[in-house]
């Protein structure tokens, strides 16, 4: 931009950008520095912090040969692998119905996006009542056809899948959105050329639309893996852990180190491990977009 | 032959769309029903099976546990979480339109690094700043404090990456003839840019607003005041309190979720808009 009077701009500049510099410095990369230092010591917030011993790599060495992290990896993995097949297959079927038009187009959008603009803690709550053993909805759904459904939440092995039913039905709506966005990109010519070739509505999907759209599944499924390793909100609501430790994740060890136990420096090598794991996931994305960068359709 | 196989085809399929959509309708929509149906049941009421949509004897008693709840106050968290969602906001999206401005109108040596350390502090998850940041308030002496839980609002580099985006598109002649005009650059920006801007610029303050309103953690662990809570954390907190008392849960829940759905109803637009921004979740 053209501007002449170089004292007032250079001054302009500095105001505009002091707000955000600072918050930047003091609460992102100061932090990320810190964290880095605290995760090698015995930082313990109740003890005054000039006692703070350095133990190297302690921290993360009590975590990964711990009896802990395996299972913390496991609950994550589980919530991770029952979570993905289920968000791509309802968010495909969602975005396969906003694609066509319909009477009442915009209020199935809006219905179906309540969830989304729902808290976490809200739907959490919910869901607790939806997934309870005797008198909840679901249970008593399943009953009216004859399945007698399992305590989910306080069940070991039924709390997992209870968090990520409860997830997939919070998600949906918005990575529906994402997928219509690319089905929306896909030239109508090669439907028409399917159409003539006689090609049917399976076919059709199978041969054209899930191919065309995959890269947007892959972005999905990758988007997920990053969002799933920071699962939280649900898990300490629903089930808080538990129960007898069954859904303990990254986060919810995080804040429990941190916050109930006062392990600041375990605390933030934990936060470093699961960065590192998110890390690698981000890498995958990032070499993944360059795969489809030029993958036009 | 062939036609009124095409027909029966062709119904086929409109059945099965018609199908798959009532079934998604259907999953989304029972349990907010559930919800509303239970918290205007009394408390001998919500245990019945089979499941009765209709409370026989409708009763407010939920709501009025709610509202008289020992030890803090409903109506307070919900002011707490309103004050605190508009000053996260205004926070965020003002530090973040006013160095956007800078990136996209006014650049200087060394803004193009500036920018791309932005854009790399956007790869790091809230999760591994969150314990220190908690560490440097303590050390600020901001825990339990408004101005702690506001102040990592101004750290908002996705958001100065989207008004950068938008403010880039602006032509410059409107600058230069308000500049020639002998307005200042606060009044350039401010009379100029940022209502050159207003369709990214109220996407942002909603997608800020809607953040703010739902977040969880971090009040919870920066506040811990009972008077000070957000309403987010007071529901969290009565999920432990009220176990088995389902009826006062779902009240809360209703409560929690009517005014974010009010304001996604009356600006959808805005909301639809931010989705194609990739910037809701």
């Amino acid at each position: 931009m053209y501007l002449p009077n170089q004292a007032g701009r250079r001054r302009a500049t500095v105001i505009f950008l002091l707000p955000s510099v600072i918050g930047v410095l003091v609460f992102c990369l100061l932090p990320i520095l810190a964290s880095a230092v605290f995760s090698f010591t015995d930082y313990d917030l109740l003890m005054p912090m000039n006692t703070m011993n350095f133990v190297g790599l302690g921290n993360y060495r009590r975590i990964l040969t711990g009896s802990e992290f395996p299972k913390v990896l496991a609950h994550t993995f589980t919530y991770l692998i029952l979570y993905l097949p289920l968000i791509l297959l309802t968010s495909l079927c969602e975005a396969l119905i906003l694609n066509k038009s319909f009477r009442g187009h915009g209020l199935f959008r809006t219905i179906t996006y309540t969830p989304v603009i729902t808290s976490w803690v809200a739907a959490a709550v919910v869901w607790q009542w939806v997934l309870s053993g005797k008198y909840g909805l679901l249970n008593q759904l399943l009953a009216a056809i004859g399945i007698t459904g399992p305590a989910w939440l306080n069940s070991k092995e039924w709390a997992m899948p209870g968090v990520v039913l409860a997830a997939v039905w919070k998600d949906t709506g918005y990575y529906a959105l994402m997928v219509l966005a690319a089905l929306k990109s896909i030239d109508p010519a090669y439907y028409e050329a399917a159409s003539i070739d006689g090609a049917g509505g399976f076919k059709r999907l199978t041969a054209i639309t899930l191919p065309l759209i995959s890269p947007t599944l892959f972005l999905l499924i990758v988007i997920n893996i990053i969002y799933g390793l920071q699962v939280f909100d649900s898990v300490l609501i629903m089930t808080n852990g538990g129960p007898g430790g069954a859904t303990t994740v990254f986060l919810e060890r995080i804040y429990k180190y941190a916050f109930k136990q006062y392990k600041m420096g375990l605390a933030s090598a934990y936060s470093w491990i699961l960065f590192a794991l998110i890390l690698i996931f981000t890498a995958i994305q990032f070499w993944l977009q360059k795969k489809w960068v030029n993958y036009d359709a | 032959m062939m036609h009124k196989n095409l027909k029966l085809q062709r119904i086929f399929k409109g059945t099965l769309f018609y199908l798959m959509l009532c079934i998604i309708v259907g999953v989304t929509i029972l349990p907010f029903l559930w919800m509303v149906s239970s918290s205007f049941k009394g408390s001998e009421a919500i245990r019945t099976i089979p499941i009765r949509w209709i409370p026989e004897h409708p009763s407010v008693e939920g709501y009025v546990r709610v509202f008289n709840m020992q030890g803090f106050s409903f109506i307070r968290a919900t002011l707490n979480s309103l004050i605190l969602s508009i000053a996260c906001t205004l926070v965020a999206v003002g530090s973040a339109s006013m160095a956007a401005f800078v990136f996209a109108k006014l650049p200087f040596r060394g803004s193009g690094k500036l920018f791309g350390l932005y854009l790399a502090t956007m790869m790091i998850p809230g999760t591994v700043t969150m314990v220190p940041n908690y560490i440097i308030l303590r050390m600020l002496n901001l825990l339990d404090t408004y101005t702690g839980l506001i102040l990592p609002s101004l750290a908002n580099a996705f958001g100065v990456f989207l008004m950068r985006q938008s403010m880039m598109s602006v032509n410059d002649a409107y600058l230069e003839s308000a500049h020639l005009d002998g307005a200042s650059l606060y009044r350039i920006f401010f009379q100029i840019m940022l209502p050159m801007v207003l369709p990214t610029l109220s996407t942002m303050v909603l997608l800020s607003f809607m953040g703010s309103w739902n977040s969880y953690l971090w009040p919870l662990i920066v506040l811990t005041s009972t008077d000070k809570q957000t309403l987010q954390v007071a529901l969290g907190n009565m999920n432990g309190m009220y176990k088995n008392n389902e009826h006062v849960l779902m009240a809360g829940a209703v409560l929690t979720i009517l005014p974010i759905l009010a304001v996604y109803l009356i600006s959808q637009k805005y909301v639809d808009q931010g989705i194609s921004l990739g910037g809701l979740k």
